[in-house]
């Protein structure tokens, strides 16, 4: 017998032709999204753009960025090209995503200067909008965090949503704001109830069980509102909670308008969104909450009560989003509509996958959703010759970039959407 | 300690799995329970770790009668069990693993993680385990997954240790590391149940036995007084050969050959990695390797399911890159699949309907779009009663019939037809030993008829009890080739854990 080796070799360098493809194809994207904006943006369009960070109200004036628009969209375009060419040149790097994802973000913010080209936007303005619209968003993202951690899909967040919209407008007429907030986060937790004994203890497919909960709650919102609601105007006629500047915080320049000059929604969702991280990631419940998402079998083999936990947190995501839901009327406009949550729980789903079922990642794609809701509605404003049905479909493109192109290989829960029998 | 027994049943609606168990365990002992697959082995291991209720008899620990609702009355009556399929989860590291159900925490709920990783490096020294407490349990090879099994139960204090098939899945020199970990538990005074169907590990390492055989007790024995050719009788119930008898391949033409082939596993990694390989008329080759080393990916890019990304497959003569699976079938090629319940069967549908899952477009078959049931039928039982199924009828569901006879199915159907090679992957995985000695029976005759056979096994007895050329994969390549007449076994084990001497290095012929 000859010298024994180990044979430990050096993985050969390999480029997966997929990957290849696809970055190529995403460099000649970059280069075409540069020319795009060289062309249509950038050369002989005359003028600054103005962005005020000054908040309305304000004591003490910051003043404005002025930026003058050509220069700006030039550089954005170069810079946009160079990523492209470096893409098509080193065809292996794994960093094509990210590219992608900076390239569209310069690219919004030279549309952005082209748009307020000869005008002034107020920039506060829009990033406080960001972060007001990123609310419902957030609220739905988390509730299906919480679901989708134990491994049940919620795909019932939109009629959850809109029970609670519903609930917080009539419970609120009735008994005042706080009064609404309760009984619509107790509707939310009711309905998450029913998408539990669906789900996990008739073991019905998740998405079916859903679909029926968003059909009911539409068809049962949509009756009230047209026969009960109408006719009795002072069942639709909740207070809207008012902003709280808090101390001192308020006073941060742009930090200090975006966060913390808002009513209670947007501190509670910052509240949840930590207190989530810190139960999911940082506590014994949590951890047997993800392992019951993951691998429901070992979690039942070592004493955990699968249902149970099944059972707990997903009612904990119905609340949420009635809590959430309760943002449209109670947070916003004091009254509810036929609808009015508008697809804004699928939404929050998207956001949840972009975040990677992470609560903090939550909020980071809601604020990137806000921003694309609340940059079609100051487009409209500052007449940009972009017809407004397009930009209105702004969010949902992006959703369908988002979780199609920009997600990669984030990895839901592995037991998500299926029921578990013991043995 | 010991845990007693007494006349447990367990019925599912007619069928006894349990029918009237006793037997004991004592401390610092290891009592092996053999049977076959379907013995009822898995059962009576759920029913006393309290995963399910039996239907009779008495569990009682030290004297103690004892009643299980749940695993957690299991473990805090001090039952550990490593699982056949391990109950860890991929995505948390080992301290997760180990501390989960029984966590320690600091104040509100906060998970106490340092105090957890200090228990699992005292643990893993104690009994020399050799665990990291951060490793992410992603990517741990199953030998050191079957630690973190062991550390979960000895951090819940268990005194009782149930091993349900521990070595199905280690290569030979895991096992020889593990039965190193069983003795330092036998010598620490746990009482030790150990389940499995291999004779020889029986002979190794129990200090008692008990046999098991549909449902009942069927015998005991001490190691010292038996062998184990009387075990194997006892746990089938006849007596068996344990030997596939076979001449000398007479090897033909070559009739498929692999060259430098690249596989990706759907990511960008590389699952295979420059495979050689020839297949010749008239001989068997079999494939040796610990699961996941990329004989998944061979049979699929071989049977057209999975995109080659660089080199040649030469079916039949010809390049079959490209070419789609039904066309692979029509040249000759036959495939049974690694799992036949996903990939063989169709296991809803009925028996005739799967066994014309290849050939049902054909005109025997097919006029104008329209199926001629009638004579698919026929072509059924045809088959049914040549290759001996076990079925109530043609039309019963595929998913009515036992493993064995599933097998069957897919075997009949895939020789059905005119073959020239024949892939076998598992061939005889979750099989009775009856259909275990048909089905290899059947592979030896399509041999002799001059049909080139791959077979592709994790069980390293019946990769030596059937071929004539033996390749162990390792890492996505090939690492080494033995000639079945010479074949030692010590050093395909050694070859499947990776490790080669110079004088076994694969050196593939070159095809005409």
């Amino acid at each position: 017998m000859t010298a024994t080796t180990l044979s430990g070799r050096a993985q050969t360098v390999f480029l997966d032709p997929a990957l290849v493809r696809r970055n190529r194809i995403i460099g000649i994207v970059l280069l075409v999204l540069a020319a795009v904006i060289a062309s249509g943006f950038g050369i002989g369009v005359e003028g600054n753009a103005a962005f005020n960070l000054t908040p309305p109200r304000a004591l003490i004036p910051i003043g404005s960025l002025i930026v003058p628009v050509a220069p700006y969209v030039l550089v954005i375009a170069a810079i946009i090209a160079f990523m492209g060419v470096r893409l098509l040149m080193k065809s292996g790097s794994r960093y094509a995503n990210l590219l992608l994802g900076i390239a569209l973000a310069l690219a919004i913010t030279a549309f952005l200067t082209w748009a307020t080209a000869g005008k002034s936007l107020s920039l506060i303005g829009l990033l406080q909008a960001t972060v007001v619209r990123a609310v419902p968003i957030a609220f739905a993202g988390l509730a299906g965090v919480l679901c989708e951690r134990v491994g049940v899909v919620n795909i019932g967040i939109e009629g959850m949503m809109m029970a609670g919209a519903f609930t917080g407008a009539v419970a609120g007429s009735l008994i005042g704001g706080v009064g609404g907030l309760v009984a619509a986060t107790v509707v939310g937790g009711g309905i998450g109830l029913l998408l539990a004994l669906l789900t996990v203890t008739y073991r019905l497919d998740h998405i079916i069980a859903g679909v029926v909960i968003n059909m009911l709650v539409l068809g049962i919102t949509s009756y009230a509102t047209s026969q009960v609601l109408v006719s009795n105007r002072a069942l639709n006629q909740a207070p809207v909670f008012r902003p709280i500047e808090i101390p001192y915080l308020s006073d941060v320049p742009i930090l200090g308008p975006m966060f913390f000059s808002h009513n209670i929604f947007v501190y509670a969702a910052l509240i949840m969104l930590l207190s989530a991280t810190y139960y999911l990631f940082h506590t014994r419940l949590g951890l047997r909450a993800r392992a019951v998402g993951e691998y429901p079998r070992a979690a039942d083999t070592l004493g955990i009560d699968v249902f149970r936990t099944r059972y707990i947190n997903v009612m904990l995501g119905g609340m949420v989003a009635g809590f959430g839901g309760a943002w449209f009327t109670l947070g916003s406009v004091g009254q509810f509509d036929e609808n009015m949550t508008a697809g804004r729980g699928f939404i929050g789903l998207a956001a949840m996958i972009f975040g990677r079922w992470h609560p903090l990642g939550v909020l980071a794609a809601a604020l990137v959703f806000g921003f694309a809701d609340t940059l079609q509605q100051k487009l409209v404003i500052l007449r940009t010759p972009v017809p407004a049905e397009f930009l209105a479909m702004a969010p949902y493109i992006l959703t369908i970039i988002v979780v199609a192109g920009l997600v990669g290989r984030a990895r839901a829960p592995a037991a998500d959407g299926h029921n578990y029998e013991k043995s | 300690m010991i845990i007693t027994l007494d006349n447990i049943t367990k019925r599912y609606g007619s069928f006894v799995a349990n029918d009237s168990i006793s037997l004991s365990v004592r401390s610092g002992e290891v009592h092996c329970l053999l049977g076959e697959n379907g013995a009822g082995k898995t059962t009576l291991m759920n029913v006393i770790y309290g995963l399910s209720k039996a239907d009779g008899g008495q569990i009682s620990i030290d004297g103690k009668a004892v009643q299980f609702a749940s695993p957690k009355d299991a473990i805090a009556a001090g039952i550990g069990m490593v699982h056949q399929h391990f109950m860890l989860i991929p995505a948390f590291s080992v301290t997760e693993n180990v501390v989960l159900g029984l966590e320690p925490t600091l104040f509100g709920d906060r998970l106490d993680l340092d105090a957890a990783r200090k228990r699992v490096r005292d643990i893993s020294a104690q009994f020399g385990l050799e665990i990291d407490p951060d490793a992410p349990l992603e990517g741990m090879p199953v030998g050191i997954q079957q630690r973190v099994e062991i550390v979960k139960i000895l951090y819940r204090a268990a005194d009782i240790m149930i091993f349900d098939e521990p070595t199905a899945v280690l290569t030979p020199q895991e096992v020889i590391e593990f039965f190193k970990i069983i003795e330092s538990l036998r010598a620490a005074g746990k009482a030790i149940l150990f389940i499995t169907h291999k004779l020889n590990e029986v002979m190794e390492i129990a200090d008692r036995i008990t046999v098991l055989r549909h449902g009942k007790v069927v015998g005991e024995a001490d190691p010292a007084t038996t062998s184990s050719g009387e075990l194997a009788n006892l746990m089938v119930g006849r007596p068996v050969s344990m030997l596939v008898s076979r001449t000398e391949a007479k090897a033909g033409d070559v009739v498929l050959a692999l060259e430098n082939v690249h596989v990706t596993d759907g990511t960008s990694k590389l699952a295979l990695d420059g495979i050689d390989l020839v297949v010749k008329a008239g001989e068997i080759v079999g494939i040796a390797g610990v699961h996941g080393n990329g004989q998944t990916e061979l049979i699929e890019v071989i049977a057209g399911l999975r995109p080659i990304v660089d080199g040649r497959i030469c079916f039949a003569g010809g390049d079959i890159a490209g070419i789609s699976p039904r066309e692979r079938h029509r040249r000759g090629l036959a495939h049974v699949p690694e799992d036949r319940s996903i990939a063989g069967l169709a296991v809803t549908m009925s028996v005739a309907e799967n066994m014309v899952l290849d050939s049902y477009y054909e005109p025997r078959f097919s006029r104008f779009g329209r199926i001629d049931w009638s004579s698919v039928r026929k072509a059924a039982a045809q088959l049914v009663s040549q290759f001996d199924v076990r079925t109530k009828s043609v039309d019963a569901s595929a998913a009515s019939l036992s493993g064995g006879n599933q097998q069957k199915v897919v075997i009949a159907r895939e020789m059905s037809r005119p073959i020239k090679l024949m892939i076998a992957a598992q061939p005889t995985r979750g099989v009775d030993v009856g259909s275990i000695e048909y089905i290899h029976k059947r592979i030896v005759e399509a041999r002799d008829e001059g049909v080139g056979v791959l077979l592709v096994s994790t069980e390293l007895d019946e990769v030596l009890a059937l071929s004539d050329r033996i390749l162990v994969m390792f890492d996505g390549r090939i690492l080494a080739e033995f000639d079945s007449r010479t074949a030692d076994r010590s050093l395909i084990g050694l070859a499947m854990a990776g490790v080669v001497t110079q004088s076994q290095t694969h050196a593939p012929e070159i095809a005409p």
